[in-house]
C-alpha cells in the first residue's frame, strides 16, 4: 500500500513546484552586476571615431541609460521609436553601445530612424558587452550618478516597460541623490 | 452571427460533457442502467456541437471576420486560403478547440467500437472521457474563448506568425493532438479497470489497439514537427530538447513502454498494476505537456501567449484529475498482484527491461526539463539545461535498450533455451558487425567510438527486426501484429542509422557568397549566381539562385529566400534543401554584404532523411498491429469476456 502511495505523493510535490513556478518569470535573468560599479571601458565613438567614450563620461552625477543595440537586431528596431521619444522628452540622457555591428549600417540607421543617443560607443568585437554581461540585444542598463548599475532590462522597451520598470527607478535615484 | 453560433455550440457541448461525465459514472456506481445509457447519446451530441464550434471558427477565418479577436490576431486579408484553415489551430484558443474536437472524435469512436464490452465498463470509460472533456471545454470557455469579439473590429488582422505558414505546420498540431488526446482513451480504460477492481486479458486486448493508434499518431506528429523545425527554422537541427518538444516526447516514451507492457498483461496476465500506472502516466504527461506549453512556466522557442490564469486553471485541472487517478491507483492496485512467474531468459524479462529503460529515459528527460523550474522555485538561481545533458542522459538507457531489443524479439514467453536464441541470432549479430563497422569508415574516412557503436546497433536492430519476415526463418503464419512489430522495430533501426550519421558527419559553414565565386563544402561547390526580388501572396522576398556542382558536374539549383511578410515585418529565412537519400544540402541566406554578395549558411546533412523515414516505418508498423484480425475476431466472439480471465494468456508467441 505505502509503496503505491509514493506515486501520488511525488506528484503532489511536483504540483507544489508548479504552483510556485507559475508566479515567477522564467525570462527574468538577474544580473550579478546589479548594484555593482559598471565595468570600465573606453571605445571609439560612432559619429566621431577619433574620439572615445569611456565609463567616466557616463558618471555625470545624474542617472543615465546605456542601451545595447545593433542594426541586425529586430527588437532594437522595435524599441527605437520609444528611445527617440524618451530622448526628445529630455527625461534622461541615453548612451548607446553599438554591439558587433557594421559601422556604415549603424550610421545609416541613426540617420533614417533618428538619433536618441548622447553618444554611441562602438563595440565591434563585443568584448565590452561580455564584461557587461550582455545576453542579447536589446538590453538597457540604468546607471546612477556614480556609475553604479542599478537596473537592467532585457528585451525591447515599450511604453509599459518604461512606465513600470524605468520611471519609478529613475525617480527614486533622483530623490536619493538630491 | 456565426461566431455566436459557435459560442452557443461550445456551451451546449460543455453541458453534454457534464451529462456524459456525471450520469454514467453515477449510474455505474448505483447500477442504474438508464443513467449509464445516457453516455452514448451525450458523447455523440458533444461531438456534433464541438464540430459546429470548430466549423464556426473555421468559417470566421475563411471569411476574414476580423471582429473575432482570435481571427484578428492570427490572420490577415492577404493570408492564402490554405493557411486560413490551418490558422484555426495557429494560436492558443483555436488549438484548444481542435483538442476538444479530437477528444470528442476519440470518445465517439470508443462508443461505437465498444459493443462487445460490458455495459458498465463502457459507461465508466465514457464517463472518464467526459470528465476530461469538461475540463478542456470549461478551460476554453472561461479563460480562452476563441469567439471573443473585438469591438470595434480592426480593418485587418495581424497575420498568422510567418514561421507557421508552412504545409508541415498545417498537419503537425492535428497529428500531435490526435496522439496526445488518444492517450486519454487508455487513461479512461485504466480508470475504469481500477473502478471495477479487476483487470484481465480481455481488458488488455481492448486497450491495446487504442493505445497503439494514439502512439502512431503521436509518432507522426512529433516526426513532422521535427521535420518542420529542420527546414523552416533553418538551423539544420532536427531535435533541440526544447521544453515543448520534450513535452510531446515524454508521453511518447511512456506510451511506447505502455504498448509493450500491455502485451505482457494480455498474453501472460503479468505487470497488471504497472500497466495501469503507465496508462495513467502517459495521459498525465500529455496534460503536463499542455500545462508547460500553455502556462509559459518554462522558457521555450514555442512561446504561446503566457497567462497566469490559464496556467493556474490547467494546473488545477491536472492536479485534480491526476491526483484522483493516482489515489485510486494506490487504493486499488495492490489487490491486482500478478501470480504467474517467468524464467530469466524469456520474453517477459526483455519487455520488463524495455519498460525499465524507457521509464529511466523518461525520468531523466523530465528531470532535465523541470530542473530550471525546481532550482528557481527553491531560489537556487536561474539555470538552463541544454542538449549536452539530454544527449548523454538519453543515450545511457538507449544503448542497452537497442542491444536488448534484438534479443528480446526472438525470445519466447515464459522461458527460452539460450541455445535457440544463439542459433537464431549469431548470423544477424555477425552481419551487424560486418556492415556496421566498415560503413562509417568506408564512406566518411574516420569514425569515433560512438559512431561505430551507433552504426552497429542500427544494423543490429534493423536486421533482427526483419528476419522474422523472411521465409523459413520466421513463423509459418505471420499475423499482422507480428508484421507490425517487425516494421516498427525496423523503423527504429533506420532512425538510429540517420541519427548516428547525421550527428557524426554533418558539416556547416557560414561564408560570404560572392556572385561567381564557389564555396566548397564536403566536396560540393556552391556558387551564388545572383539574386532577384520575388513576390508571394502576403510577403516580399529576395531569392538567391545557387548552383551546386560536384566534381564539376551539375547537381542541383537551390533557391533560398529571405522573406519579409508584409504585416509582421520580421524577416524570415526560407531555407532551400537539395534532397537526397545519401545527404541533404541546405542553404539559407543571412545578410546582404553589398555588391550582390550575401552571407550564406551552407549545411551538409548525411542520411538525415532516414530519421523521418524511420518514424514512418514505425507508424506503418502501428497501423499493421491495430488492423490485426484477432482484435476484430475478439469483438465478434466475446460476449462474456470478463469471465475468461487470464486463460487467454496461452495464446502464444506473437506479441
Amino acid at each position: 500500500m505505502w509503496r503505491y502511495l509514493a506515486v501520488p505523493a511525488l506528484f503532489i510535490v511536483l504540483l507544489a513546484f508548479f504552483l510556485v513556478g507559475l508566479f515567477r518569470d522564467p525570462t527574468l535573468v538577474p544580473s550579478p552586476l546589479i548594484n555593482q560599479p559598471a565595468p570600465q571601458f573606453e571605445l571609439p565613438q560612432l559619429l566621431e571615431p577619433q574620439r572615445t567614450l569611456a565609463l567616466s563620461d557616463l558618471a555625470t552625477g545624474e542617472p543615465v541609460l546605456l542601451n545595447v543595440w545593433a542594426t541586425w537586431c529586430v527588437g532594437c528596431r522595435q524599441e527605437h521609436g520609444m528611445l527617440v521619444d524618451i530622448a526628445r522628452s529630455g527625461e534622461i540622457p541615453i548612451f548607446g553601445l553599438n554591439w558587433k555591428d557594421d559601422r556604415v549600417a549603424a550610421l545609416r540607421w541613426l540617420e533614417r530612424l533618428g538619433d536618441p543617443y548622447v553618444a554611441v560607443a562602438v563595440d565591434e568585437d563585443g568584448r565590452v558587452a561580455i564584461d557587461w554581461g550582455v545576453y542579447g540585444s536589446p538590453e538597457t542598463f540604468l546607471l546612477d550618478g556614480a556609475g553604479i548599475i542599478r537596473f537592467k532590462h532585457i528585451g525591447p522597451i515599450d511604453q509599459l516597460v518604461w512606465e513600470r520598470e524605468f520611471r519609478p527607478r529613475i525617480a527614486q535615484l533622483r530623490q536619493g541623490e538630491s | 452571427m456565426v461566431p455566436e453560433l459557435g459560442q452557443v455550440a461550445l456551451v451546449l457541448a460543455l453541458i453534454l460533457a457534464l451529462v456524459q461525465s456525471v450520469a454514467p459514472l453515477w449510474g455505474s456506481y448505483t447500477g442504474n442502467r438508464v443513467l449509464m445509457s445516457l453516455a452514448k447519446p451525450a458523447v455523440t451530441g458533444q461531438l456534433v456541437f464541438a464540430a459546429i464550434a470548430f466549423g464556426a471558427l473555421t468559417y470566421a477565418f475563411v471569411t476574414h471576420d476580423f471582429s473575432v479577436a482570435f481571427v484578428a490576431g492570427h490572420s490577415n486579408s492577404e493570408l492564402p486560403v490554405f493557411y486560413r484553415y490551418g490558422a484555426v489551430w495557429g494560436g492558443h484558443e483555436g488549438s484548444l478547440l481542435l483538442w476538444i474536437l479530437v477528444l470528442a472524435i476519440w470518445s465517439v469512436l470508443v462508443a461505437v467500437f465498444s459493443r462487445q464490452m460490458p455495459e458498465r465498463f463502457v459507461a465508466r470509460v465514457l464517463g472518464v472521457l467526459g470528465v476530461v472533456a469538461v475540463g478542456f471545454l470549461s478551460f476554453t470557455l472561461f479563460t480562452s474563448n476563441p469567439f471573443d469579439r473585438l469591438i470595434p473590429a480592426p480593418v485587418d488582422g495581424q497575420d498568422l506568425n510567418p514561421i507557421l505558414q508552412d504545409p508541415a505546420l498545417m498537419f503537425h498540431p492535428p497529428l500531435l493532438y490526435i496522439g496526445y488526446v488518444g492517450f486519454a482513451v487508455a487513461f479512461a480504460f485504466a480508470i475504469a479497470a481500477l473502478l471495477e477492481g479487476r483487470i484481465d486479458a480481455a481488458w488488455a486486448r481492448w486497450t491495446r489497439p487504442w493505445t497503439t493508434a494514439a502512439w502512431l499518431f503521436l509518432t507522426l506528429g512529433i516526426s513532422l514537427g521535427s521535420w518542420w523545425a529542420y527546414y523552416e527554422l533553418g538551423w539544420g537541427g532536427w531535435w533541440f530538447w526544447d521544453p515543448v518538444e520534450n513535452a510531446s516526447f515524454l508521453p511518447w516514451l511512456v506510451g511506447t513502454a505502455l504498448i509493450h507492457s500491455l502485451a505482457v498483461t494480455e498474453k501472460r496476465g503479468l505487470f497488471k498494476s504497472w500497466t495501469l500506472l503507465l496508462a495513467i502516466s502517459a495521459f498525465s504527461l500529455s496534460l503536463l505537456g499542455t500545462f508547460l506549453v500553455r502556462s509559459g512556466i518554462l522558457v521555450s522557442v514555442h512561446a504561446f501567449a503566457a497567462d497566469p490564469s490559464r496556467g493556474l486553471y490547467i494546473l488545477a485541472f491536472m492536479g485534480i484529475v491526476v491526483t484522483a487517478a493516482l489515489a485510486l491507483y494506490a487504493w486499488r492496485a495492490p489487490s491486482m498482484a500478478s501470480d504467474a512467474g517467468f524464467k530469466p531468459l524469456s520474453r517477459e524479462t526483455f519487455l520488463l527491461a524495455n519498460n525499465i529503460l524507457l521509464v529511466i529515459a523518461t525520468l531523466l528527460i523530465l528531470l532535465g526539463t523541470l530542473y530550471p523550474l525546481f532550482m528557481d522555485a527553491l531560489n537556487l538561481g536561474k539555470i538552463s539545461v541544454g542538449p549536452p545533458y539530454f544527449d548523454l542522459a538519453f543515450m545511457i538507457p538507449m544503448f542497452p535498450l537497442m542491444i536488448l531489443i534484438g534479443i528480446g524479439l526472438h525470445t519466447m514467453w515464459r522461458s527460452t533455451p539460450a541455445t535457440s536464441v544463439w542459433r537464431k541470432l549469431r548470423i544477424p549479430a555477425l552481419a551487424a558487425l560486418v556492415i556496421g563497422i566498415p560503413m562509417p569508415l568506408f564512406f566518411y574516412g574516420t569514425a569515433g567510438v560512438l559512431t561505430v557503436l551507433g552504426s552497429i546497433l542500427a544494423f543490429w536492430v534493423m536486421i533482427t527486426a526483419v528476419i522474422d519476415l523472411l521465409p523459413r526463418i520466421g513463423p509459418a503464419r505471420l499475423t499482422r501484429s507480428h508484421v507490425g512489430m517487425c516494421l516498427a522495430h525496423f523503423g527504429l533501426g533506420v532512425l538510429i542509422l540517420g541519427v548516428t550519421f547525421v550527428s557524426s558527419y554533418d558539416l556547416e559553414v557560414d561564408r560570404a557568397g560572392i556572385p561567381g565565386q564557389p564555396v566548397d563544402l564536403a566536396g560540393y561547390e556552391f556558387t551564388l549566381l545572383g539574386t532577384r526580388g520575388v513576390q508571394g501572396p502576403n510577403f516580399d522576398a529576395i531569392e538567391a539562385e545557387i548552383e551546386v556542382r560536384r566534381d564539376g558536374e551539375f547537381v542541383t539549383t537551390l533557391l533560398p529566400q529571405k522573406r519579409v511578410y508584409r504585416v509582421q515585418r520580421d524577416p524570415i529565412t526560407q531555407t532551400a534543401i537539395g534532397g537526397g537519400w545519401r545527404r541533404e544540402l541546405l542553404v539559407s541566406m543571412g545578410e546582404p554584404l553589398g555588391d550582390g554578395a550575401w552571407s550564406l549558411r551552407i549545411q551538409y546533412k548525411p542520411l538525415v532523411r532516414y530519421i523521418w523515414l524511420g518514424t514512418i516505418f514505425m507508424a506503418i508498423g502501428g497501423l499493421f498491429a491495430i488492423s490485426d484480425r484477432r482484435y476484430r475476431l475478439a469483438r465478434r466472439r466475446e460476449t462474456e469476456p470478463a469471465a475468461r480471465g487470464t486463460a487467454t494468456a496461452a495464446a502464444g508467441g506473437q506479441g
